[in-house]
């Protein structure tokens, strides 16, 4: 039985199309690395996007988006979220709200559910073509609020990051589990993080391993969306908060991320 | 075999039952226990409103007593996920274990726990006897339990909200026949949410712990999330035995050359780990750089320098110990002294 927040949370969100939410069982895979790509693209494509960083432990959104320590003010009927300058997507995270950057949220499961309904209900979206979430790894708190909230919606459904290695397989195999038994529906499965093309030799080693995105898919018989090749360049425009297709769009990476930007629009 | 988690080893009828409590729970220790509106229709509701989940807990004498037989309790922490915290812990457990020490590995990741696949120890099972469970046998000297081991299937999620896995976490320290060790080292998920509370806590209510080794990677997205860390163990006394920095620098296996596939803040002079020890005032016990043998090592949950003799041997060629493996004795032997031992005999 859903409670009074719940539903508000769900009235909100009936101005959003579509609910994109980004998971992974391991973390460090890039979640948020795949998240702001895909809210850069479509909104460079002309879509209204918004995206909420939901990791309130370690929030990298803002960081890689070029907004990292805006203030968020509030409006009518709720707190604006930051805009991008260049892209024009409405960021929400919790690393608005505090006093410093080094603060640590030492939050316990009950708060972090109440934070995050306030970022869907009290949060002025507006009318919004894509929602990404960003998400933290695991299956917790903050996924199953999310699942509790946006499930019985229509139009959600996740993108599941993963690296090639088994042990990150090992995690994002209980992802899907997850999915699987909450309903939540998955678009495809990434691997990131596929190989490292050497700046000097071109030679490529599959510094992680390799192959584990595509087991996963067909193990799980999902669609394989693509997989992304390391590139330092992509690193450094996050920590610079630039936007990396647009700075260096001969890169393969950029070119790996196109791709599925490509595939992920057709869902959208 | 979950739901029996929270009956093997003792009573509980007297505490909330964490595994029937409601979902959004405020924790039987908050001062709305039982009365909040997140407590309507708990079983529990009734015990927490008289304050049984308050005052002290039962469980802490038998807690207590658990981490008494055990030498130097350290944490292996990182604000961000995918630094390398669980293979840090795999390496230096085994490294130590090698090195003649007994070792206790406590992976407390509820939803994501890697050490048994990293120690080549998948598919085990805990088994109890009159002591309590039983950590599975990693290697000669090294015991690991983890919540992998009370799962039927590989896949199986842990979907449990936060007084759930304060409850696994419980299990873990109290329950667990740890025995005599030298060093036991707790692998924790990214952040700083309820188990690392819950983990602190307890140390705490059982006479501490020895501090906690930090694992960052270069990037400032990754110094961000660890600086976060940090001030998290300044506000919780626990004491940071010193920062590792890993995936530092690449040499290609082909060409030789060295690449930053995570590069530090351009124009930096110290590196993000060095930098933050600096910030805070805590020891560095140095950086560790992207080895694909380190990579290949736990994908076959061998550890590293195991890994390297063989391949040496395959190859026909004489081992030589790569940087990778260098870093993290040095790592090891910086910890060691950091805690006050002296390995009895050296790897």
């Amino acid at each position: 039985k859903a409670t009074v927040s719940v539903l508000y949370c769900r009235q909100k969100m009936e101005n959003v199309q579509h609910k994109l939410v980004v998971l992974s069982g391991k973390g460090g895979v890039g979640k948020s690395t795949v998240a702001c790509q895909l809210a850069m693209g479509l909104a460079q494509s002309g879509k209204k996007v918004g995206l909420l960083d939901v990791d309130l432990c370690g929030p990298s959104v803002p960081k890689i988006m070029g907004v990292e320590g805006k203030d968020v003010t509030q409006g009518e009927t709720g707190w604006v979220p930051v805009t991008t300058e260049g892209s024009g997507v409405k960021v929400m995270s919790i690393q608005f709200l505090l006093e410093n950057e080094g603060d640590a949220v030492v939050w316990r499961g009950p708060r972090k559910d109440q934070c995050i309904k306030q970022f869907l209900k009290d949060v002025e979206w507006g009318a919004l073509d894509v929602l990404v979430i960003d998400t933290p790894p695991g299956t917790s708190d903050e996924h199953i609020t999310l699942c509790e909230v946006l499930r019985p919606l229509p139009n959600i459904g996740a993108v599941v990051v993963t690296s090639p290695q088994n042990v990150a397989c090992d995690a994002v195999r209980k992802e899907l589990s997850f999915c699987k038994k909450l309903n939540l529906p998955v678009h495809g499965i990434i691997e990131n993080m596929s190989g490292f093309a050497c700046p000097h030799c071109a030679d490529c080693t599959p510094i992680f391993s390799t192959g584990g995105g595509q087991q996963l898919a067909t193990e799980y018989t999902l669609p394989f969306l693509g997989t992304i090749p390391l590139d330092p360049r992509l690193s450094q425009s996050e920590d610079a908060g630039i936007h990396f297709t647009k700075a260096f769009p001969d890169s393969q990476t950029a070119v790996s991320i196109n791709n599925i930007l490509g595939k992920i629009a057709t869902v959208v | 075999k979950l739901q029996f988690l929270y009956f093997i080893g003792g009573k509980m009828s007297d505490q909330p039952d964490m595994d029937k409590a409601n979902e959004v729970c405020v924790g039987p220790q908050s001062e709305k226990a039982g009365k909040a509106d997140a407590c309507k229709g708990c079983p529990n509701a009734t015990l927490c409103a008289t304050g049984a989940g308050k005052g002290e807990d039962p469980d802490l004498k038998v807690l207590t007593e658990r981490m008494a037989t055990i030498g130097s309790k350290v944490l292996v922490l990182s604000g961000k996920g995918g630094v390398g915290k669980s293979t840090m812990t795999k390496e230096l457990g085994l490294m130590m274990g090698r090195m003649g020490l007994q070792v206790g590995l406590m992976d407390s990741d509820i939803c994501g726990p890697s050490l048994p696949r990293l120690t080549g120890a998948m598919g085990e099972e805990i088994h109890t006897n009159n002591e309590g469970w039983e950590p599975v046998a990693v290697d000669d000297n090294v015991g690991l339990v983890s919540i992998q081991y009370l799962l039927d299937n590989i896949s199986d999620a842990v979907i449990f909200r936060g007084p759930r896995k304060n409850g696994v976490i419980k299990n873990f320290m109290k329950d667990v026949a740890w025995g005599d060790l030298d060093v036991l080292l707790v692998d924790t998920p990214p952040g700083t949410s309820d188990e690392h509370l819950s983990i602190v806590s307890y140390f705490k209510q059982s006479g501490g712990c020895d501090g906690a080794v930090i694992v960052t990677t270069p990037q400032e997205v990754a110094v961000a999330d660890v600086r976060r860390e940090l001030n998290f163990c300044k506000k919780s006394n626990i004491k940071v035995l010193g920062i590792v920095e890993n995936m530092s620098g690449f040499v290609c296996p082909s060409c030789k050359k060295g690449s930053d596939i995570f590069p530090p803040k351009a124009g930096a002079v110290l590196s993000a780990g060095e930098r933050l020890a600096e910030e805070f005032g805590v020891p560095f016990f140095g950086k560790i750089p992207l080895d694909p043998a380190l990579m290949a090592a736990c994908e076959r949950g061998e550890p590293l320098e195991d890994f390297v003799i063989a391949n040496a041997k395959e190859a026909g060629k004489e081992t030589v110990m790569p940087p990778s493996v260098l870093a993290l004795q040095g790592v090891a032997s910086k910890l060691l002294k950091a805690l006050g031992k002296e390995a009895p005999k050296t790897a």
